[in-house]
C-alpha cells in the first residue's frame, strides 16, 4: 500500500460516510416474506453482525447483496452512490467478497484453481498461469497472516483451512466488504480464534466485515455493532459493549428464551450399548473409525465431539446397521448385532435421528402422517396383514403433531412444504419414544432456536425415562450442554473422555483439532 | 493333455500377436477413430455436467447428412470439395443436434437421459425414412472416399489423435478447462464468481456434439464411402464405455477407444491371417461370432470389474436452478 492509499483509507474510516447502505429491502418467496424492508448500514473498517435464527433473512439479504437474488424492492448504495448489482460477476467488481456457509470451493479442484476460478490468472489468451497465480495467493494469506499451500486439492484441507481459502478468495478479488455467513459453525474454539485474528487484521486494513451468526458469545466478541433480524425485519441495533447474551437472544426469538438446557443429575443404569475395537471403512475405501470402544448405559447422554469427517458418519452407520463394519463388535443390551440389517438394529430398540433429515430422515414428497410411520408401516396397528391402516396412521400423525408442536396444516401436508425446524420434529417425533437407544446426529443442525430448545428439553426428558443416548454433532457448544460425558474423536479414534460437569472447553478444542492436548 | 499346453499356447499367442502387429495397428485406429470422437464428445458434455446418451443419434444424423452433402454436390464441384462440404455440413449438424441437446438439459432442464433417447430414436427413424426416400431412387453410389495420407489413416482419423492430446491438454490447463470442470464438479461455486454456468455448458455440449458429427462424417465420408440404416451400430454407446473407463479424461477414454478397436481388430485379423500350428486350430474352432462379440464382453468385463467404481463430475446429469432458495 502506498502512503497516499494510506491516507485515503484513513480519511474514508474516518468519514461517517457508510461504506454499504442497503435501503428497504423486500424479498418475498412463495407463502413467506422473506425480506421485510430492512435498512442495513455498514461503515468502512467495521465488524457488524447481523444476528437472527435461521430462517429470520439473513442469508436472503447477503444473497441479494451478492446478486444471487434480486430484491423485490429497495436499494442499495455504495459508498453514497446508488448500485444495481445484477449477478455475483457485478458484485465481485464493486468489491463485495461472500464466503458462504456452505463453501463455495469445487473439491476436486486445488486451492490456485479454486481461488482464482473466473477471474483467472493467464500467461496468453489460452492458457492458465498457475505458478504466478500460487505466488499470489501465499502473498495475500501472509498479509493476513496465514499460510497456505496453493498446490493442495481442496478436499484434503481441514474445514478451517478451507474457510481460509475462501477468505483468501474474497480478499485476491480485491473486496472492500466482506460477508461471511456462520464462518465459525463447523470450526473448533483454536480454529475461531485464529479466523477472529485475522478478521480484526483484516479491519485494521480497512475492510468492512459482516459477520452473520446466531452464537451470541462470539457476535459479541467479534463485533462493533450488531443488528438483530426477525422474521424478515430489523427488530433492534445493539452495542456489543453495552448488552448481553440474555438480551441478544430474547431480540432474536422475540420472547424469553432460556439459553440453558435445564436438566438434573443423570443416574445411568445397566449399559445399553458397547462398542469393541470398531472399524468401519468408508464409501472410499479408507478406514475411518480406527478401534473405537465406547459404552453407553441407560439413562446418560453420551456426546461424541468432533470436526466434521473425522469418522462420526461412518460409526453411527456402522452401528445402526447402515455399514458393515470391516472389523469389531456392536452390542445392544447384551445381544451382538454386528452387521445386521437396519431393521433388525431398530427391532432391538434403537431410535435414529439422521444427520442429513431430507435425505435420510424423511420422504420429502410424502405427507407428514406417512412419514410418522416410516419405521413402523408394517407392524400392528398401522397394517394388517398387508393392508394399512389410513386411520391409525393418521391418528398417530395427529396424536405427534400434537406433543411435538409441529407446526403443519395438517398430517395430509407433504413434508417437504414445513420449515426445517418442523421437518427435523417430525423425525423427532418418530423416532423418540420407549427406545432402549437413541442415536442423534447433529439434531438441531440448521433449525430455529425455539425447536432446538424443545428438542433439548425432549432429550433429556428421554434420557431421565431410561434411554441411553448418543448423541453426535459438529457443535461443541451443543455437545457441552447436552451431554453427561463427552467423547472426543479425532481421525476414527476416540482420543479424550471428560465428564461434562468438568470438561474443560479449550482442552477439548485441541484434542478435536489435533488428537492431543498439548 | 500335456502339462506344458498351456504356457506353450501362451507363448504361441504372443508370437502370433507381434508377427500380425504391423497390419493390426493400422486396422485399431481405424476402428478407434469414430469411437475416441463419440467419447470426446462425452468428456466435453459430462465434464460441464450434462450427460449425453445422443451421442449415437448425433454421430447417424451427422453421418446421413454428411454423406447426403458429399452426394448431391459432388457432380457440381468435383469430389474433393464436395467430400470437404460433406465434413463440414457433418459437424454443423452435430452442433445443430447439440444446440437441441443443450436446451432441453439447461435450459429446459428437460431429463437429460430421456433427451438423448429423443435424440437416438429420432435419429435413427429419420435417418431411414430420407435414405429411402432420396438416396436409395436416385440409383446413384458413393459420394467418394477421402483417401489416406498416412498408415492407412485418412485426415480426420489423424486429426482424432491430435484433438485427443488438444482437448487433454487444455481441460487441465486452460481457462476454458478449468471453468468446465468447475461447472461440471459444482455449478453453484462457478456462478458465484461470475461464471456463466448456463453458457459454459451450451459451449461445451455444442462443441462436443460437433466431434460427434466429426465421427459421422468419418463413418460415411473416410471410412466406407457409403451410409446404410443404423450404420452406428452402437459406436455412441461403446464411445461413453470408453469415456468412463477413461475416468472422463481425454486421454484415458482414448485408451479405451483403442482397447475395443483391438478386440475387433483381433477378429478380423484371425480369419486374415490365421496362426499356424495348436494355436492356429483352436482359433479356428471358435465360431466367428465369438470374434464378433469379444469386444462387447471385454466392454462389459472391463466396465463392470476392472475400472472399479469410476467417479463421474458430482453435478453429472444435474440441470443448474439459478435462483434456488438457500
Amino acid at each position: 500500500m502506498t502512503g497516499q492509499e494510506r491516507v485515503a483509507e484513513k480519511a474514508a474510516r474516518s468519514s461517517t460516510s457508510p461504506a454499504l447502505e442497503m435501503r428497504g429491502i423486500t424479498k418475498r418467496f412463495p407463502g413467506t416474506l422473506a425480506n421485510d424492508g430492512i435498512d442495513l448500514e455498514i461503515r468502512p473498517g467495521e465488524i457488524h453482525a447481523l444476528l437472527g435464527e435461521n430462517g429470520a433473512g439473513k442469508s436472503t439479504l447477503m444473497n441479494i447483496l451478492y446478486g444471487l437474488l434480486t430484491p423485490d424492492s429497495g436499494e442499495i448504495l455504495m459508498d453514497g452512490a446508488t448500485v444495481t448489482i445484477r449477478d455475483p460477476a457485478d458484485a465481485i467488481a464493486r468489491g463485495i467478497g461472500m464466503v458462504h456457509q456452505h463453501f463455495m470451493l469445487v473439491p476436486v479442484l486445488s486451492v490456485a484453481e479454486n481461488v482464482m476460478l473466473g477471474s483467472e490468472v493467464m500467461r496468453g489468451p489460452v492458457l492458465l498461469d498457475v505458478g504466478e497465480a500460487a505466488k499470489r495467493i501465499r502473498a495475500l494469506a501472509e498479509q493476513v497472516g496465514f499460510t497456505i499451500d496453493p498446490g493442495a486439492r481442496v478436499e484434503q484441507l481441514s474445514v478451517g483451512q478451507q474457510q481460509r481459502v475462501e477468505i483468501v478468495k474474497a480478499l485476491y478479488r480485491r473486496a472492500r466488504i466482506l460477508v461471511l455467513d456462520e464462518p465459525t459453525a463447523v470450526l473448533t474454539p483454536q480454529e475461531t480464534d485464529e479466523i477472529f485474528t485475522v478478521l480484526r487484521r483484516l479491519r485494521t486494513e480497512g475492510t468492512s466485515i459482516v459477520f452473520i451468526s446466531h452464537k451470541l458469545d462470539e457476535v459479541l466478541r467479534i463485533a462493533d455493532r450488531i443488528t438483530v433480524i426477525r422474521r424478515g425485519k430489523v427488530v433492534g441495533e445493539l452495542d456489543p459493549g453495552a448488552t448481553t447474551e440474555q438480551e441478544c437472544a430474547d431480540l432474536m426469538v422475540g420472547r424469553s428464551v432460556s439459553l440453558k438446557v435445564d436438566r438434573g443429575v443423570a443416574h445411568p443404569g445397566e449399559p445399553v450399548l458397547s462398542v469393541r475395537g470398531l472399524v468401519v471403512r468408508d464409501d472410499r475405501g479408507h478406514e475411518t473409525v480406527r478401534g473405537v470402544d465406547l459404552e453407553i448405559r441407560s439413562g446418560e447422554i453420551v456426546g461424541i465431539a468432533g470436526v466434521a469427517g473425522n469418522g462420526q458418519e461412518e460409526l453411527v452407520e456402522a452401528i445402526t446397521g447402515l455399514r458393515k463394519p470391516s472389523a469389531g463388535h456392536v452390542s445392544l443390551t447384551g445381544r451382538d448385532v454386528t452387521g445386521a440389517a437396519p431393521r433388525a438394529v431398530r427391532d432391538r430398540g434403537v431410535g435414529y435421528v439422521p444427520a442429513d433429515r431430507q435425505r435420510y430422515g424423511l420422504v420429502l414428497g410424502f405427507p407428514v402422517d406417512d412419514n410418522t410411520v416410516l419405521t413402523e408401516y408394517l407392524n400392528e396397528p398401522y397394517a394388517h396383514g398387508v393392508v394399512r391402516d389410513d386411520r391409525a396412521i393418521r391418528k398417530r400423525a395427529e396424536t405427534l403433531i400434537v406433543e411435538f408442536d409441529i407446526r403443519a396444516p395438517g398430517p395430509d401436508v407433504r413434508v417437504s412444504t414445513l420449515s426445517g425446524g418442523n421437518q427435523q420434529k417430525v423425525v423427532v417425533a418418530r423416532e423418540f419414544g420407549g427406545d432402549k437407544l437413541l442415536i442423534l446426529d447433529q439434531p438441531t443442525r440448521g433449525i430455529d432456536v425455539g425447536s432446538t430448545e424443545f428438542i433439548h428439553k425432549r432429550t433429556v426428558e428421554q434420557r431421565d425415562a431410561g434411554s441411553a443416548v448418543l448423541l453426535v454433532s459438529a457443535d461443541l457448544d451443543e455437545v457441552l450442554e447436552l451431554s453427561d460425558r463427552v467423547l472426543v474423536i479425532h481421525r476414527g479414534r476416540i482420543v479424550g473422555e471428560f465428564d461434562a460437569a468438568s470438561a474443560e472447553r479449550d482442552k477439548i478444542g485441541l484434542l478435536m483439532a489435533r488428537g492431543q492436548a498439548a | 493333455m500335456n502339462l506344458l499346453f498351456i504356457p506353450r499356447l501362451i507363448a504361441e499367442l504372443a508370437v502370433y500377436l507381434a508377427t500380425v502387429v504391423p497390419d493390426l495397428l493400422p486396422i485399431v485406429l481405424t476402428l478407434a477413430t469414430p469411437l475416441a470422437l463419440g467419447a470426446l464428445c462425452g468428456v466435453l458434455c459430462e465434464r460441464s455436467g450434462v450427460v449425453n446418451i445422443g451421442i449415437e443419434g448425433t454421430m447417424l444424423t451427422a453421418a446421413f447428412m454428411g454423406y447426403l452433402t458429399g452426394f448431391a454436390l459432388h457432380g457440381s464441384i468435383g469430389a474433393a470439395a464436395a467430400i470437404a462440404a460433406g465434413v463440414v455440413v457433418a459437424m454443423l449438424t452435430g452442433a445443430l443436434l447439440g444446440l437441441l441437446h443443450a436446451w432441453l438439459c439447461v435450459t429446459v432442464r428437460a431429463d437429460q437421459i430421456i433427451a438423448g433417447t429423443i435424440l437416438n430414436v429420432g435419429a435413427l427413424g429419420l435417418t431411414a425414412y430420407f435414405n429411402r426416400l432420396i438416396i436409395t431412387p436416385s440409383g446413384l453410389g458413393g459420394a467418394g472416399v477421402i483417401p489416406p495420407i498416412v498408415f492407412g489413416l485418412g485426415p480426420i482419423a489423424l486429426a482424432t489423435l491430435a484433438l485427443v492430446g488438444l482437448i487433454h491438454f487444455l481441460l487441465f490447463n486452460s481457462r476454458w478447462g478449468l471453468r468446465t470442470r468447475a461447472v461440471g464438479e459444482h455449478p453453484k461455486a462457478a456462478d458465484t464468481v461470475g461464471i456463466d454456468v448456463f453458457r459454459q455448458r451450451y459451449q461445451n455440449v455444442i462443441a462436443g456434439c460437433a466431434l460427434a458429427g466429426l465421427a459421422g462424417a468419418y463413418l460415411t465420408l473416410e471410412s466406407t464411402g457409403s451410409f446404410q440404416n443404423g450404420m452406428t451400430g452402437g459406436r455412441g454407446f461403446i464411445a461413453l464405455a470408453a469415456m468412463i473407463f477413461g475416468r472422463w479424461t481425454p486421454i484415458g477414454a482414448f485408451g479405451g477407444a483403442l482397447l475395443f478397436g483391438f478386440f475387433t481388430a483381433l477378429g478380423v485379423i484371425v480369419r486374415v491371417r490365421p496362426a499356424g500350428g495348436e494355436l492356429g486350430d483352436i482359433l479356428a474352432a471358435i465360431p466367428s461370432f465369438w470374434y464378433a462379440a469379444l469386444p462387447y464382453l471385454v466392454t462389459v468385463v472391463i466396465l463392470a470389474g476392472v475400472v472399479g467404481r469410476a467417479i463421474p463430475p458430482a453435478a453429472d446429469g444435474v440441470p443448474y436452478e439459478k435462483e434456488a432458495r438457500a
